[in-house]
């Protein structure tokens, strides 16, 4: 049923923002100390778990999938209700951070890229299905 | 009659949002498809036209909360609300499988650490010139360098500024656009043409939409190559911006 995946996401998302708000108060953090990446991690374990055995039934992953195409309007709301008027006083700065990081991202693919063909053919020795595809087009 | 309407609209704010937002969409991908041929995501013009939205909502209202401070549009502010936003985001999650990640091997984890910590390192970098001395603010535009989920997500969990958080989307937002519309054109010059070299883009610029987006425009056979990779990037930066990278950003800048 549609709910077990709704209720699951919404079991891990509650214990990874809990296990987020404890991390915060341990470190004595006044913040939810990355409380949606446990909870993704946790929903990663679990619906594996649950897949490799068979008991993950698509119209109970649908609840989940539902929500997950959900996110970009979701972030449309979200981006919606933001001062936006109080951050294009520093618009040069937001154009700036999000370009410098690109470029130098874009810069970097080439030799971490190098670094696995170093170790010989490794990538393609472990994954014959996908060396196929590579020589395909 | 404009009262019963006003009543309808008032009662029911979620469902005004579903269709505010669905319309903004609609609009975007029409946009994407009409006017730039496919070379801009449809997903990064609606959240330009969220942006927009909230800049004229602001405008009108004066207020911070964009549109939301619009009693009509009420609704938005649920629909993009903390708690509908961070169950979407987890959702976000599913499909993704370590086994996955394992195969891809170490260049891909490398460069998912590494990508975020670049992204951010720059996005500090840049707040830093221009002026921002606060861990929270620092670490919630560097987030948001990261992407522009990271960059909210670390925002509401430090308690930025809604200006910073602004910020801090935008910076995202430029990045996802980069990211679109430059991955075809350097595509060559960096052999992003191997489902290996997709894997360790997708890991290293990680953007979700600009990935998908940007790989669908070089060749749409590497986009499930760097989209598995890019599935791990906003976790990991959901997991690292607010604690370890905000833990260093507090030593060097104590508050």
């Amino acid at each position: 049923m549609v709910i077990y995946g709704v209720a699951l996401l919404a079991v891990c998302s509650l214990l990874g923002l809990l296990v987020g708000e404890a991390l915060g108060a341990v470190l004595g953090v006044k913040a939810n100390v990355g409380g949606v990446g446990f909870a993704m991690l946790l929903l990663l374990t679990i619906t594996d778990w649950l897949a490799k055995r068979g008991r993950f039934k698509p119209v109970s992953a649908s609840g989940v999938t539902f929500w997950s195409l959900m996110y970009i309007p979701i972030v449309v709301a979200m981006a919606a209700q933001q001062n936006v008027v109080g951050a294009i006083k520093g618009g040069p700065l937001a154009i700036l951070a999000g370009t410098l990081g690109v470029v130098v991202s874009f810069a970097l693919v080439p030799m971490i890229a190098r670094i696995g063909r170093r170790a010989p053919g490794a990538a393609v020795a472990t994954s014959p299905g996908r060396s196929d595809k590579k020589e395909a087009p | 009659m404009s009262e019963l309407l006003q009543q309808a609209v008032f009662k029911n704010g979620l469902l005004v949002g579903f269709a505010v937002v669905g319309g903004v969409i609609w609009l975007s991908y029409f946009l994407s498809d009409r006017v730039t041929h496919g070379r801009l995501h449809g997903s990064a013009i609606a959240v330009f036209g969220g942006l927009l939205l909230a800049y004229v909502g602001g405008v009108v209202s004066g207020g911070k909360n964009g549109i939301a401070d619009l009693p009509a549009f009420a609704g938005v502010g649920l629909m993009g609300g903390a708690m509908l936003r961070d169950f979407s985001i987890v959702a976000t999650a599913y499909g993704a499988s370590f086994d996955d990640l394992k195969k891809s091997g170490l260049p891909v984890i490398i460069a998912l650490f590494l990508g975020v910590a670049v992204s951010f390192v720059c996005g500090a970098g840049v707040a830093l010139a221009f002026g921002y001395r606060d861990a929270v603010s620092l670490t919630t535009i560097g987030a948001g360098a990261v992407t522009y989920i990271v960059g909210p997500v670390t925002g509401a969990a430090l308690g930025a500024s809604s200006e910073v958080m602004a910020l801090s989307i935008a910076a995202g937002l430029v990045k996802a656009i980069l990211v679109m519309i430059a991955t075809p054109l350097v595509a060559k010059s960096i052999s992003l043409d191997n489902p290996h070299t997709a894997m360790v883009y997708g890991g290293m610029l990680g953007t979700n939409s600009g990935v998908s987006a940007g790989l669908a425009a070089t060749d749409p056979k590497l986009v499930p190559y760097g989209v598995m990779a890019a599935t791990f990037y906003t976790g990991l930066g959901c997991l690292l911006a607010p604690s370890v990278l905000y833990l260093a950003m507090r030593m060097i800048f104590p508050q």
